[in-house]
């Protein structure tokens, strides 16, 4: 399967959403990305039984956050698919990056 | 353990007015515990406020910086060397941090970031409650353990009133009727006698009403 996904699109490895806190998420912004959204396994799917649900809640809390500093909710995102769902991931990235796009460019870039 | 919310960023933006260079000062304590002012949250505050001023094309300086407690002038006096760089220390701690802080540096401009509301317990990860209002004169003892004053709507001394309904109080349904869990807890415990007392008017006086109160140990003084 040689799937292509936008080039923008930067993985960082965890091992499972459950890692992600919300100050992660926040430290992301700070250094100036436009957009953050997490790839989890699907709901019930978890190695770690609830660390996706939890990383669903912390997502949601977050978009609360970035309403609250008016970078807006939306650049925030949640996405649950299986290891085996390559086109899913695909998919998403590509979903992710246009939703970005119409969003513009984050007003938090480093040394701007 | 004392249980606070934070205040909405716009609130503490408000607040903060013109200052720009903010030492943010978490608590070690309680407001750790029910997640509202410990070192993880004195992060995610800082990078909001970091995040909205870089947005806004301002130059700042937060500093975040947590004590062990702010209730003791041993910690607070740990920020002696620094709290004049900033303009502003906004405390995360509960009220009694923020007036303590407040006290020790005079000159400072020093500005809550949480609203306290209550000594309570965590009932689960993330979910805590009302249990006492410090009245200064505990009738625990009479009430099966479970208190009237703090957690009755009325604080009603000899309860239940007429709008309990099974077993919920009637401010809503999803508060129970402190005065069915007391007769309730007394069935269990085999105490229904005690519910057979009239409890007296409460003198108030131990409580808020007889003014700021303070405690005082002449053996463990230095
Ligand atoms: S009776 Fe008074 S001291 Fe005892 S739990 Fe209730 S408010 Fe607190
Ligand atoms: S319903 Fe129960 S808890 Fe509510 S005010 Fe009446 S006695 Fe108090």
């Amino acid at each position: 399967m040689r799937l292509s996904y936008p080039g923008n699109v930067k993985v960082v490895k965890v091992p499972c959403t459950g890692r992600v806190d919300v100050l992660l998420i926040l430290r992301a912004f700070e250094s100036g990305v436009d957009g953050v959204y997490l790839a989890g396994c699907l709901e019930g799917e978890c190695h770690f039984l609830r660390g996706n649900l939890r990383a669903r809640r912390r997502v949601e809390y977050v978009k609360g956050l970035l309403e609250e500093v008016g970078l807006g909710g939306n650049r925030v995102e949640m996405f649950n698919m299986s290891a085996s769902q390559g086109q899913r991931f695909a998919q998403f990235a590509q979903e992710m990056t246009e939703r970005i796009r119409l969003l513009g460019p984050s007003p938090v870039k480093k040394g701007e | 353990m004392i249980v606070g919310n934070r205040k909405d960023f716009s609130e503490i933006l408000e607040k903060l007015g013109a200052a720009r260079r903010v030492l943010l000062l978490g608590c070690n304590e309680c407001v750790t515990v029910c997640g509202v002012g410990g070192e993880r949250e004195v992060g995610v505050l800082a990078s909001e406020l970091r995040l909205y001023w870089t947005k806004e094309g301002e130059t700042f300086e937060v500093r975040e910086h947590t004590l062990e407690r702010q209730c003791d002038y041993e910690y607070i006096d740990q920020i002696r060397g620094f709290a004049d760089d900033y303009d502003v220390i906004l405390s995360m701690a509960c009220g009694a941090g923020v007036q303590y802080v407040a006290e020790a540096y005079k000159t400072k401009l020093v500005l809550p970031a949480v609203n306290t509301t209550f000594l309570g317990v965590t009932i689960e990860q993330g979910m805590w409650s009302e249990r006492c209002q410090g009245c200064g004169a505990c009738i625990l003892d009479m009430t099966g353990g479970i208190c009237p004053i703090a957690r009755c709507a009325k604080s009603l001394l000899n309860g239940p009133c007429g709008g309990s309904s099974e077993g919920k109080c009637e401010i809503d349904k999803e508060t129970d009727c402190a005065w069915q869990l007391i007769v309730d807890r007394l069935k269990e415990s085999g105490q229904m006698e005690r519910y057979e007392e009239i409890l007296p008017v409460k003198d108030w006086r131990t409580g808020r009403d007889g003014g700021p109160r303070r405690r005082v140990r002449e053996d463990l003084k230095l």
